[in-house]
């Protein structure tokens, strides 16, 4: 019973990590909280379930095309809407909640009020028995992929010559700018990517949570307090802070059903206390 | 000067004769329901306009002054009581959310109060023992002040507008202080404040409080006109509707979000009777106003007709928040 639910505890995380690294660098990048994010994770789950149950497309295709569509979604919104609005951070923070509410509401039209439940790949359905426990192996499967693309993200972020104008661009904009890094492409890049992380979670936690209408603002909040847990644009800051969250929730669903959502709070209340700038974050220049 | 009392005077004879001059008992209740979203997007626009300070978490308080309301009266409680409690759980929910959000300022300060907005509302949609969960809890009777049963719709209008109106005078008070004066500083020139001595978080924290008060009475006032809570009112929809209301009547000015509240009420009443994508349009009218009228239409009306005589128009105040973060020398 704890294996399982340590289990499902880490696959959340990882599913948060998906949705909270894009939140992160764009916030870490850009300063700006992106409210899309929760659509986006929403959109990613409709676009690849739909694909899967109406196109028969496989799992993983479906995935990546769902991934690549709400990335292109994300580019459109920064080069269009948060481009013009350059320098007023309040303006865009709005904007980005303003077509949070027109997704919910998009979705809904499409794709009606019942949940849509997606089946896990077949190669990854049912269980895999190791130790004495029985584990679902496509919540394992969840736990590999994050890993993965934390992987990824770190070695790319680290080790490449757009890393290193990310990490720059974080820094220190003016500075990345006057040494000729073009800072504004760095936000459309570092937008479709995230965008695109965060679609690519919503098809990977479709077979676990289903899509629904209200998924988008259930999970919004959940990146808001991994990145406020963790630091902004803290690579290690969100996948800590996921996991914690994980933890938290998927213990908290199961011990005290009708607070879950409230004891989300204890650890941000810590942290906003002792470490304002979040764990692994550094102090506001 | 003298045009401008003549308009106010004009207003509230409208206003009190509201009653006579509309049709039915349900404009008088959308009355009622504008008055009320009123000084909820006053509340909301004491922390915008005046301490540069966005709220994305005000439906959390709101709905903790409602949902104690509904509570105490569903538990035996008497008017008086039920109002006083509510009043002062919502006063201690404020507390703890100043006292979070206010570690930081600018986008930090929308994160937070956004993340607290959330879990208060997953309190109201979660702890079904307490808050009858989705279906929400029914309030069935409306206080009688002085023997005057408020049940009756033009009642119930009557008493919201005196209570309004105590609301815009305070407020106006509020704000025309020395301490709204000092409050206004904090927000253009934070470092200069402390500079000067002033204890800028004590200056935010007090006026987040009034804000918090403000919000409990428009929660209050909202549970007995709607007889009814549901987690719906403590929504993030529910936290962003005062900000697009005092935004687009025009942050910082006292008019401004009593005239968004009344735009943004009658076209939700209107546009509801034709369409159900009231979402869709809410955040459409969102991104047109703050892409393209940011000042809001009262100052930006205000600005056409000062442009007559050649004075210089007001910043717009959707760009204050970003002043924090590079504060001249």
């Amino acid at each position: 019973m704890w294996t399982i639910l340590a289990i499902n505890s880490v696959t959340f995380g990882g599913l948060l990590f998906l949705l909270s690294a894009g939140f992160s660098l764009i916030f870490g990048l850009m300063r700006v909280p992106n409210l899309t994010h929760g659509s986006m994770f929403m959109l990613g789950g409709y676009i690849g379930g739909s694909l899967i149950a109406s196109w028969h497309l496989p799992f993983w295709l479906a995935a990546l095309v769902a991934a690549a569509a709400v990335a292109a979604f994300g580019g459109v919104m920064e080069r269009f809407l948060l481009r013009r609005l350059a320098g007023s951070v309040l303006a865009q923070v709005l904007v980005t909640l303003g077509v949070a509410f027109m997704v919910s509401d998009f979705s809904l039209m499409v794709w009606g009020g019942d949940p849509l439940s997606v089946d896990a790949p077949r190669a990854l359905a049912g269980g895999t028995r190791a130790l004495g426990v029985f584990f679902p192996t496509y919540r394992i499967a969840v736990i590999l992929i994050a890993v993965a693309v934390a992987a990824i993200l770190w070695a790319m972020l680290d080790r490449t010559r757009l890393g290193a104008m990310i990490r720059a661009g974080v820094d220190d904009p003016e500075m990345a700018r006057v040494v000729g890094i073009r800072v504004s492409r760095l936000f459309t890049i570092v937008f479709c990517l995230g965008a695109g992380l965060a679609g690519f979670g919503g098809v990977m936690g479709a077979p676990i949570l289903s899509v629904y209408p209200g998924l988008d603002f259930a999970m919004l909040p959940l990146a808001l307090v991994v990145v406020i847990l963790g630091g902004a644009g803290s690579l290690p800051g969100s996948l800590v802070g996921s996991i914690v969250i994980g933890f938290i929730y998927n213990f908290g669903l199961v011990m005290v059903p009708q607070l879950a959502y409230f004891i989300l709070f204890l650890p941000m209340v810590l942290v906003l206390v002792l470490r304002p700038q979040g764990l692994f974050g550094r102090a506001a220049p | 000067m003298t045009a401008r009392r003549a308009l106010i005077g004009l207003a509230a004879v409208l206003l009190v004769a509201l009653p006579l001059w509309v049709p039915g008992n349900y404009d008088i209740s959308v009355g009622s329901e504008i008055l009320i979203y009123a000084i909820f997007a006053l509340s909301v626009d004491l922390l915008i306009g005046f301490a540069g300070l966005v709220s994305l978490g005000h439906a959390g308080l709101f709905s903790l002054a409602g949902y104690t309301l509904a509570v105490c009266l569903g538990a035996g409680f008497g008017q008086p009581a039920a109002i006083a409690l509510a009043l002062a759980v919502a006063l201690a929910g404020t507390a703890v959310f100043a006292a979070l959000s206010l570690r930081t300022t600018g986008v930090g300060f929308i994160m937070i109060t956004l993340a607290l907005g959330q879990i208060m509302w997953g309190l109201a949609y979660r702890w079904v023992g307490l808050t009858g969960g989705d279906n929400g809890i029914s309030v069935s009777a409306r206080p009688a002040p002085f023997g005057i049963s408020l049940a009756v719709p033009s009642h119930f209008y009557e008493a919201t507008l005196i209570v309004f109106a105590g609301a815009v005078f305070a407020y106006r008070v509020f704000v025309e202080s020395p301490f709204g004066a000092s409050l206004r500083g904090t927000r253009d020139q934070p470092r200069r404040m402390t500079a000067l001595g002033y204890n800028v978080w004590m200056i935010r924290f007090s006026a987040f409080m009034v804000s918090g008060l403000l919000a409990a009475i428009a929660g209050i006032l909202f549970v007995f006109r709607a007889e009814f809570i549901s987690p719906p009112t403590a929504a993030l929809t529910a936290s962003a509707e005062p900000v697009l209301m005092a935004i687009s009547g025009g942050s910082g000015t006292i008019l401004g979000p009593i005239v968004g509240a009344a735009l943004v009420e009658l076209v939700k009443n209107v546009a509801s009777a034709y369409i159900s994508r009231w979402n869709m349009l809410l955040g459409g009218t969102f991104v047109v106003i703050v892409m393209f009228m940011p000042e809001g239409l009262v100052p930006g009306t205000m600005r056409l007709l000062r442009r007559r005589f050649g004075a210089r128009p007001p910043a717009p105040v959707v760009a204050a928040g970003t002043a924090e973060r590079k504060p001249p020398p």
